[in-house]
């Protein structure tokens, strides 16, 4: 469904992506993981049109991604909840949310999505016309993936979503993202630095270290490679 | 104390702060959204008041009548200044949108100069009587020593305008698209946001307000030059930093504040010193308030 061919990504001068090849199959959950720096939002952001690769194809259906807008991209079926949440913070979180869909023409769909969303995640409902800055960051984060989701992609782009949440949410927000996998067979694309719980999830995992892939198998594989526990789960 | 001069003074001081609002919406606008200040968008004001008097000229004098040349002066005006926000843009900004900063200033103030030195060459250097557009309505008359009719159109005028604008980015589709750009370019992107073209709505929305004003400005005070959008521009860029470059109601108020200050302090000290009182206030605002009267300090971004 996605494939990154030969991909090389340029920050000016320097080098972040060194011939990076990632294959995503349709209703699957892939991770990547890495430490910090290595490469892995850029890998997203490459994706989604935001730097665009310097050289090499990103294929999407089949479909050529390389050099297309971020609005184009996200059109196609492309939804990405960057780093750092990124919430629009003087805009309400139903503003929030309908700038998810802002690409839909069918209001009604919508309409029933926000309150599909609003029972996951109640406390979005409770605080619906609070601007979006002042959630805590857990709320932030449900309301990140929340306004991804709004857009009904085919492919979800998460860059670390557990990043500062407490064990509890973490694990709410990846129960959340297995039963999107699940239930709407939403392709996954997760990247991770909490690697133990993101292999877990994933059907397959990508390592990234210095901008290349050193090593790809299944979730369960990673976990026990002893050079993978070694570098990203603590011995 | 004289009470019907100081409501003299306190209208002629909204009147004019009305108007610089109306200048002041299309800086903090653009402002907000690619962090620019637009030093052009004076001129796009004094080309809206050329357009207006070649349009009221010709249909004054085919005879038409008064209220019509009123309206599609405007109307031509408006969509005169739109088309030269929309192409100053295009040309001078858009290539240098991930230069650095100072680039994009240095292009626009090579915009503004330009565009001057087109009008010159291309009408004349001379002031120009411009036409009056709003008529002095007879039953005024008693009231019109404190406030004239011409005033009320321009306080009704921008009072609209501004009921409108408010109503767009509020409530509109391509309103909340431009709060979410301003916001977070990036994330609007992500979204499914084209930045070029709400962008491009930015500059062609403040242009349509800067045309309205340099129109009802122009009938009011009666002639025109190349050179009435450097010092309006100016004025009006004062506003907006005083109420907070970036911020909508901040380009108001900032106007407004502006506006009673030089009606006052002309109608109770000198009018000679006008502009100096104007950035007077200006200094004292940025000493003690560096970011405007509702500006937002940037370490909110996270």
């Amino acid at each position: 469904m996605l494939e990154l061919k030969n991909v090389q990504t340029f920050y000016g001068n320097i080098q972040v992506l060194k011939d990076v090849n990632i294959d995503i199959r349709e209703g699957e959950i892939i991770t990547l993981i890495g430490a910090n720096g290595a490469g892995k939002s850029t890998t997203l952001l490459s994706v989604s049109g935001i730097v665009p690769p310097r050289s090499g194809d990103i294929i999407f259906d089949g479909k050529s991604v390389t050099g297309k807008a971020p609005h184009d991209i996200v059109a196609m079926g492309i939804s990405q909840v960057p780093e750092g949440r990124r919430i629009f913070p003087y805009l309400t979180v139903m503003e929030n949310l309908d700038m998810g869909a802002f690409l839909r023409k069918d209001k009604r769909a919508v309409k029933k999505d926000m309150g599909h969303i609003f029972d996951l995640f109640p406390i979005l409902a409770q605080r619906r016309h609070q601007a979006g800055g002042t959630l805590s960051g857990g709320e932030q984060q449900m309301l990140a993936i929340s306004r991804a989701l709004m857009a009904r992609p085919r492919l979800l782009l998460l860059d670390e979503p557990s990043l500062g949440l407490a064990p509890i949410v973490t694990r709410r927000i990846f129960d959340i993202i297995k039963k999107v996998n699940l239930e709407d067979n939403t392709t996954i694309f997760l990247v991770e630095q909490n690697a133990n719980f993101a292999l877990k999830v994933a059907h397959r995992g990508y390592v990234m270290e210095n901008g290349r892939i050193v090593l790809s198998d299944t979730g369960l594989n990673l976990l026990a490679n002893e050079n993978v526990k070694k570098a990203y789960l603590g011995g | 104390m004289d009470w019907e001069y100081f409501l003299e003074l306190l209208l002629g001081g909204l009147t004019r702060g009305s108007i610089y609002a109306l200048i002041a919406l299309g800086y903090t606008m653009v402002y907000g959204i690619i962090e620019l200040i637009n030093f052009a968008h004076g001129e796009i004001y004094m080309i809206g008041a050329f357009t207006a008097l070649i349009v009221a000229s010709v249909l004054n004098y085919a005879g038409m009548n008064h209220v019509a040349v009123a309206i599609l002066a405007m109307v031509a005006a408006i969509i005169y200044s739109c088309a030269y926000g929309f192409a100053i843009e295009k040309i001078a900004y858009k290539p240098l949108r991930n230069a650095p900063r100072l680039s994009a200033l240095i292009s626009a103030i090579g915009m503004s100069l330009f565009l001057q030195n087109y009008v010159l060459l291309a009408q004349t250097p001379d002031f120009l009587p411009f036409p009056s557009l709003i008529p002095d309505f007879d039953f005024w008359e008693p009231y019109a020593h404190i406030i004239s009719s011409q005033e009320i159109a321009i306080l009704a005028t921008t009072v609209s305008v501004m009921i409108l604008l408010t109503v767009m980015i509020k409530f509109t589709i391509i309103g909340k698209a431009m709060r979410a750009t301003a916001q977070d370019r990036i994330m609007a992107a992500l979204v499914g946001v084209d930045i070029n073209r709400v962008i491009s709505v930015t500059f062609v929305v403040g242009s349509a307000t800067a045309a309205i004003g340099g129109v009802l400005i122009a009938s009011h005070v009666g002639q025109i030059n190349f050179y009435i959008g450097f010092i309006a521009g100016i004025k009006a860029f004062v506003a907006a930093v005083l109420g907070g470059i970036g911020s909508i109601p901040g380009a108001v108020l900032g106007s407004l504040v502006l506006g009673w200050t030089e009606s006052f302090f002309t109608g109770y000290i000198s009018s000679d010193y006008e502009d100096v009182f104007a950035f007077l206030f200006l200094v004292l605002i940025l000493i003690f308030r560096p970011s405007g009267i509702l500006g937002r300090s940037e370490t909110q971004k996270v």
